[in-house]
């Protein structure tokens, strides 16, 4: 069953939203200056510690082995939070989530509630939720202030409006708060929001939030943030509702030190964020009188099952993937059509909808790395695109249409032809001839004919060589030592080395 | 309720379906205990160099700073409340009488009792500041830590105001970050504040601008 509300906007493809963003000279202008700025900022303040690789190595210890125990500290959070006056409800999935949340708002009897930047929420479609039920949700982040009244989408999860520039966030703002005069230095914009918000800061009695982390051993919540809107929502409000992934759990409150230190870091190219907020349930005198943990599953337990993607929970949501990856530089995080951007949002997405949405994702990567490389939490990123596009090929080879789609007959093709030396060889000769006729002023092909455009759809090719590295290797190899160069090792060596890529 | 009690079972057992049998608690501990942590875990500076290691990451962030001299608290902070022009501040309801200068006006704030006025958020926001003490300080981050401890009082107390004067005892101050969490371990569960300069956002063309929600002015006296 299709869940109320999809982390998965569309059906669309990622080439074929991406091709419509690429067109977007302005979008792609301000990505591009937003992603620069952080990945300079954060490789100066990973790089002045030098022992970010061992942090890197706890951070990921950490979480593989919270994870490989994740229902043993789940019972342990919920014990702490109950007992320090916290209240632990379960989702299994989107609507369930979204069902419980309202209940609890309309249990006060409100019409409005304050909102911290959750992707969490955005995921189940909370706000929507709740709107169509009569109750307004008040986005108080900056950025996702900008997304609310801008009735836009976020395109990153740190800086969900990075893909807005000043100029059109005064724009924003001038209409929906109703100021013409404002001006356009962002000091301007953010004490626009500072009055917008501190009135109903003040007033409002509710506030949902997401978490960073949920610590297994006394219950407590910790959100980081920058503004002091988060401090806000969790301070001021008499109930307080937390709406957070069963995958943010941590077995100790002394495993922040790696995080505090890894996630500001990676995420904003920080030292340390402005602000970092822990608490445990409720304390007379200071804070919330009521607290709520929603925890919400959707379909993360059964990734856990499969060793080699497990990984992809050990997320901490820094979106140094995202700056770091050539692809989301080009297309911005829209072209992706999911809550979750960028390279984890390519391996996350999909699983997220048990492979049946954002099957394309998988395939939005060069995998050159570079995600890896960042990662705090060291996920290996390229292995498990590549494993998500082996189960999207296995899976798609059990129905008949996929066994005779173009993909797989292709690859049946050239596994034949990568087979035998003999094959291959009469298949280049045959090709340097054929070819001719597509090769293009710039010595470039363009496009291939049927069944070979889908291939040339997304790419330009280079024409076959004048002559093939085996040509070559027969003309020079003196005679008698064939077995140095045997042509045909050297061709499956080649065949293999050919089809990794795919 | 029904359906959430089936909601927690089903939730966890189809956890524990997908990662098979479960390990006892003291086996589960005895991983943990195992876990790679070869960063760094303690300070190298002298408290000299870690004091100024301190004050310039404040400054950097454009919080005020300044190193005063024990016996000159209260001159100190009459002082800065003065140059900020702030005269009505709202105080933790335990800071010492000794610190407080004479010529401007407190208001005790949380505790029980007569001690404590009960302000609501808008009448703090009334306030033209805040003073307070905290619990630890990280150099390396340029963070400082309230815990609801002593002279700190509740969370509201330090965020509604728009300026904030804070005072660091200079043992206060540790290198790194797991040195600040070894000192916050045994009390992890008060309400527990890290912040790191004045309220700020990048959310605008990655420019880091002072002041959103959170107290827009910083001061900070590091006391020796
Ligand atoms: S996958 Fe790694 S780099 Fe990407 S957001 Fe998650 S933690 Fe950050």
């Amino acid at each position: 069953m299709k869940p109320a509300a999809s982390s998965h906007w569309s059906g669309r493809d990622f080439p074929v939203a991406a091709r419509e963003l690429l067109e977007d000279s302005q979008i792609r202008s301000n990505v591009r200056h937003a992603t620069n700025v952080i990945q300079a900022k954060r490789d100066a303040v990973t790089g002045e510690l030098a022992d970010w690789q061992q942090l890197r190595d706890a951070g990921e210890a950490i979480r593989a082995h919270s994870l490989a125990h994740l229902d043993f500290y789940l019972e342990q959070f919920e014990q702490g939070c109950t007992r320090a006056g916290g209240q632990v409800h379960w989702a299994r999935d989107a609507a369930e989530a979204n069902q419980i949340v309202l209940g609890l708002i309309q249990r006060h009897g409100v019409s409005e509630v304050l909102k911290i930047k959750t992707m969490t929420s955005e995921e189940v479609g909370l706000n929507q939720h709740l709107e169509a039920n009569g109750i307004r949700a008040h986005e108080t982040d900056l950025a996702e202030l900008i997304i609310q009244l801008g009735k836009d989408k976020p395109s990153h999860f740190v800086v969900p409006a990075l893909h807005k520039n000043r100029m059109q966030v005064r724009e924003i703002f001038q209409r929906e708060m109703h100021l013409p005069e404002l001006g356009e230095r962002p000091e301007d914009l953010a004490s626009a929001a500072r009055s917008y918000l501190r009135e109903k800061f003040f007033r409002l009695k509710v506030a949902v939030s997401g978490a960073n982390f949920l610590i297994a051993e006394n219950g407590a919540v910790c959100i980081v943030e920058s503004e002091g809107n988060g401090r806000m929502c969790l301070t001021l409000p008499d109930v307080l509702i937390s709406l957070v992934g069963i995958e943010k759990v941590l077995p100790r409150f002394r495993d922040l030190e790696v995080f505090l230190q890894t996630l500001p870091r990676s995420a904003t190219g920080e030292r340390m964020n402005p602000y970092n907020s822990i608490w445990t349930g409720v304390r007379e005198g200071d804070g919330p009188k009521e607290f709520h943990v929603v925890l919400l599953d959707n379909r993360r337990s059964p990734i856990l099952a499969d060793a080699e993607s497990r990984q992809t929970l050990q997320c901490i949501r820094c979106a140094a993937c995202l700056n770091a990856c050539p692809v989301y530089h080009q297309t911005g995080g829209h072209a992706y059509e999911s809550v979750y951007a960028g390279p984890i949002g390519a391996i996350l997405t999909p699983q997220l909808h048990s492979m049946e949405e954002g099957r394309s994702l998988p395939y939005a990567s060069s995998l050159c790395g570079a995600c890896y490389e960042v990662c705090p939490v060291k996920i290996n990123i390229p292995e498990v695109l590549i494993h998500l596009r082996g189960k999207i090929v296995e899976e798609e080879q059990k129905t008949l249409a996929g066994q005779l789609g173009m993909w797989n007959l292709g690859m049946a093709a050239a596994a034949m032809l990568f087979a035998s030396a003999s094959r291959l060889s009469l298949a280049q000769r045959l090709g340097q001839i054929v070819q001719k006729i597509f090769v293009n002023r710039d010595g470039m092909i363009e496009h291939l004919p049927f069944p070979l455009s889908g291939w040339t759809q997304t790419r330009d090719l280079k024409p076959l060589p004048k002559q093939s590295f085996r040509q070559w290797w027969a003309e020079r190899t003196p005679p008698g030592e064939e077995s140095i160069g045997d042509p045909d090792r050297a061709g499956q060596a080649a065949g293999r080395g050919g089809s990794d890529g795919q | 309720m029904d359906s959430s009690f089936s909601a927690r079972s089903e939730v966890l057992r189809s956890i524990r379906s997908a990662l098979g049998q479960r390990m006892e608690a003291d086996r589960i501990a005895a991983q943990y205990g195992a876990l790679p942590r070869d960063y760094k875990r303690a300070g190298t500076l002298s408290q000299e160099d870690r004091l100024q290691l301190f004050l310039r990451r404040l400054e950097e962030y454009g919080a005020g700073v300044k190193r005063i001299a024990s016996h000159g608290i209260r001159e100190e902070i009459g002082g800065q409340l003065a140059a900020r022009g702030c005269r009505r501040l709202v105080i933790p309801y335990d800071l010492p009488a000794a610190w407080l200068p004479l010529s401007f006006e407190f208001t005790p704030y949380g505790g029980e009792g007569k001690l404590s006025s009960s302000l609501g958020a808008t009448e703090l926001d009334g306030m033209d500041g805040v003073l307070t003490g905290c619990t630890v300080a990280v150099a390396e981050t340029g963070s400082i830590v309230l815990q609801s401890g002593p002279h700190q009082g509740p969370r509201a107390l330090t965020l509604a105001p728009d300026y904030h004067l804070c005072l660091v005892f200079a043992d206060q101050v540790v290198e790194t970050v797991p040195e600040s969490f070894a000192v916050l371990d045994s009390t992890s569960c008060l309400p527990t504040t890290f912040f790191s300069g004045p309220s700020a956002t990048a959310d605008i063309e990655m420019t880091r601008i002072k002041g959103v929600h959170g107290p827009r002015f910083l001061d900070v006296l590091v006391v020796e």
